[in-house]
């Protein structure tokens, strides 16, 4: 017999699997590291990101399908890529310090952000339900143990525990859809399913009813959309707060990637008429996210209701179905995840040996005793809220924009109203930074890789607002997969 | 020859009865095994698609699924044992440290 | 209409479950009805070889056993993915040989660390 050469050209997979070597060779060392030297693996993953990163520039432009069907690399894939190396990275410099501070500064850590990221770079690849439900399951399994990663910290383990039950179940529904996709269709590969449901015109089949319900709802899980957001406070609150970041930032931009795929490719969204279940998640996550964001005097509760409000205004982009509605959640992400990541980092960095300073009050007068740290929490609050010049408020521009030009007017006027209500709870925070008197036992953590960390956010975050065009256009070449 | 429906019923009413135990159950133990029968619904739904339809997809796929639900048990059973040393319960419902 | 519920081959089946189902009961009721009963203490105890028990049988596992229990699932359930590949490796040939290497090799990273970090260590 004449053996079987499958379809494989590894360049498809090379980023990730630089990363996973990477990964497993942290696993090998760590056991011979001592335990104050442990910050050598967060610079040698930072190394491998750095590798990787380098290897994904190169492939840009590029466009492989390969492994039959499963994984795709194209300019979409190659963008989130990119994303979610820098998020990655970003989270590493701002832990070096921190998990000393934490006392959890072990090797798993940094493994751990490895394979996550790895989990979120096959994401977008993903044109299979198979490798899609794989890349996802390896995200989320790195997260529910890095959740938890505070083992003697009551909050952070049960913090830990909502995450990894809701993941699970949120997955358990999203196989039983995928399930009954497969049932629906025939075929576990994305375009295939497009071109069977295209020639088919079955878009109410009760089987595709019970897929799209139940992947809508797994999703809505994911991302943290009303009315399945219950356990973004409390695990955002429990877990160590760069895990917190990387879940606000990287976890949910890697759902949002895949979630276009799955969606615009296998529910043809733009011929269906699922518009209406999507408008009304998006709304309620929107207002409902800004209306109890309003109360909060935890600072990590306080930005977990405001990344459930973002995950609203994300939305809009998938209700319009457009191509200039998909370009605009790709380019709202990219702010989103910056401007997050920042305002994180102040967090970590309010974090020292006897305080958490996860407290709205624990900001105190932090604008006077240190000008510069409350500029930059400007800058943030600016794009949160969607004010130029900023990040957010060129991301905002867009995805208001094309709701209008969808016709969808209300969306776009509660998005607005949303963001005038986010802007009293943003302020507030700052108002407490400028006006209040500084506590006194405020002790700054400041470590040189924080510093860069926070350079890079705050930079990133003021530079696309001002010359969001690489990124507009990065975005559009990138949505082109999607005609 | 069992129609293809047959399979459905059993799986659906398997994914229900997980369904509903996750909801309802405290203990974090059968809050596993009910994840355990959602799963597994999912793979019999698979395998059944899969031999209507005489594609090996589904099966395949249910291949991987099985090692996926066996990672996961590993994962939740680490992650109780933490909580057991701190706090000596399974209880999901004493788990109510943040509010709001 | 009963005939389309149940189909006929799986009518063996049925049979054979409620024979065992009825072997079953009839040895305990059966039992239950011959046996003499006189019952005392010592023949209440459970019996474990001879040698008298000391504490109740339903005692706490230690937590080492999870650990084992957990590390022996996950390297267990591999053998999945072993099974089709020895099914098919004649019509993949060297290829397949040099994956499965490749997979074992994660796999033995995996182990290497366990070991490392003292979880195959009893105590």
């Amino acid at each position: 017999m004449t053996p079987i050469m499958p379809d494989i050209q590894l360049i498809a997979i090379f980023p990730e699997s630089i990363l996973a070597i990477f990964a497993c060779a942290l696993f090998v060392m760590d056991p011979f590291i001592a335990r104050d030297k442990k910050e050598q693996l967060g610079y040698f993953s930072l190394a491998g990101l750095c590798v990787s990163g380098v290897s994904t520039l190169f492939l840009w432009g590029k466009s492989i399908s390969t492994f039959s069907g499963m994984i795709a690399l194209d300019n979409y894939a190659l963008f989130f890529k990119t994303l979610f190396l820098m998020i990655s990275a970003l989270i590493i410099l701002m832990s070096i310090r921190y998990i000393k501070i934490e006392r959890i500064n072990l090797g798993e850590y940094y493994g751990l952000i490895l394979f996550a990221t790895i989990g979120m770079m096959f994401m977008p690849s993903a044109t299979d339900l198979l490798s899609f439900y794989l890349s996802l399951e390896l995200m989320s399994m790195s997260l529910y143990v890095l959740a938890a990663f505070m083992r003697k910290d009551p909050k952070s383990i049960e913090g830990g525990i909502k995450y990894f039950l809701t993941g699970v179940f949120s997955s358990g529904l999203i196989l039983y859809g995928v399930a009954f996709l497969f049932g629906a269709t025939g075929t576990t590969n994305l375009g295939e399913i497009a071109a069977f449901l295209q020639e088919n015109g079955v878009t109410s089949s009760l089987s595709l009813i019970m897929a799209f319900v139940l992947l809508i709802t797994g999703f809505g899980f994911k991302i943290s959309a009303v009315p399945f957001h219950m356990w973004a406070p409390d695990v955002y609150e429990g877990s160590p707060t760069p895990v917190t970041a990387f879940l606000s930032a990287g976890s949910k931009a890697a759902a949002f990637s895949v979630m276009l795929r799955v969606f615009i490719n296998a529910f043809a969204l733009s011929s269906g008429n699922w518009w209406p279940v999507l408008w009304v998640i998006a709304v309620l996550t929107m207002t409902l996210g800004n209306l109890v964001a309003l109360v909060q005097t935890n600072m990590k509760r306080l930005l977990a209701y405001s990344s459930i409000a973002h995950a609203g205004y994300l939305m809009i982009g998938l209700i319009t179905a457009s191509q200039i509605g998909y370009a605009a959640i790709l380019i709202y992400l990219v702010g989103y995840v910056f401007m997050t990541l920042g305002a994180f980092t102040l967090i970590i960095l309010l974090c020292s040996a006897n305080m958490k300073g996860d407290q709205i009050s624990d900001f105190k007068g932090l604008a006077r005793t240190n000008p510069m740290l409350g500029l930059v929490f400007i800058i943030f609050a600016l794009s949160l809220i969607g004010i130029p010049p900023s990040a957010g408020f060129v991301g905002k521009l867009y995805l208001f924009n094309s709701a209008i030009q969808g016709g969808f007017y209300w969306l776009a006027i509660i998005g607005i109203l949303n963001s005038v209500v986010s802007l009293y709870y943003y302020f507030r925070v700052v108002q407490v930074m400028y006006m209040d008197e500084p506590n006194a036992g405020t002790v700054l953590s400041f470590s040189p890789t924080l510093k860069v960390a926070l350079g890079i956010t705050a930079f990133l975050t003021l530079f696309l607002g001002l010359y969001p065009e690489p990124i507009i256009k990065a975005a559009i070449d990138s949505v082109q997969i999607f005609l | 020859m069992i129609p293809l429906s047959y399979y459905v019923t059993v799986s659906t009413m398997m994914f229900v009865i997980g369904l509903v135990g996750i909801l309802i159950r405290k203990n974090f133990l059968i809050i596993l095994f009910s994840i355990e029968l959602m799963l597994n619904a999912a793979n019999i739904n698979l395998v059944a698609f899969s031999h209507h339809f005489g594609e090996v997809d589904g099966q395949v796929i249910s291949l991987f699924i099985i090692t996926v639900a066996a990672a996961e048990a590993a994962v939740g059973l680490a992650i109780i044992i933490v909580l057991f040393r701190r706090k000596a319960t399974t209880n999901v419902d004493e788990l109510n440290l943040m509010k709001w | 209409m009963l005939k389309a519920l149940l189909p006929s081959n799986y009518l063996p089946i049925l049979v054979f479950f409620f024979i065992a189902l009825a072997f079953g009961v009839v040895t305990i009721v059966a039992g239950y009805l011959v046996r003499p009963k006189n019952t005392y203490d010592q023949k209440l105890t459970p019996y474990e070889s001879g040698i008298l028990p000391e504490t109740d049988a339903r005692q706490r596992f230690p937590l080492r056993y999870y650990l084992i229990a957990m590390l022996f699932v996950l390297f267990d359930i591999e053998m999945v993915f072993l099974y089709p590949w020895a099914v098919s490796f004649n019509q993949l040939g060297l290829f397949a040989l040099v994956e499965m290497i490749l997979f074992l090799t994660i796999l033995f990273v995996g182990y290497f660390y366990a070991w490392k970090k003292g979880a195959l260590e009893w105590d």
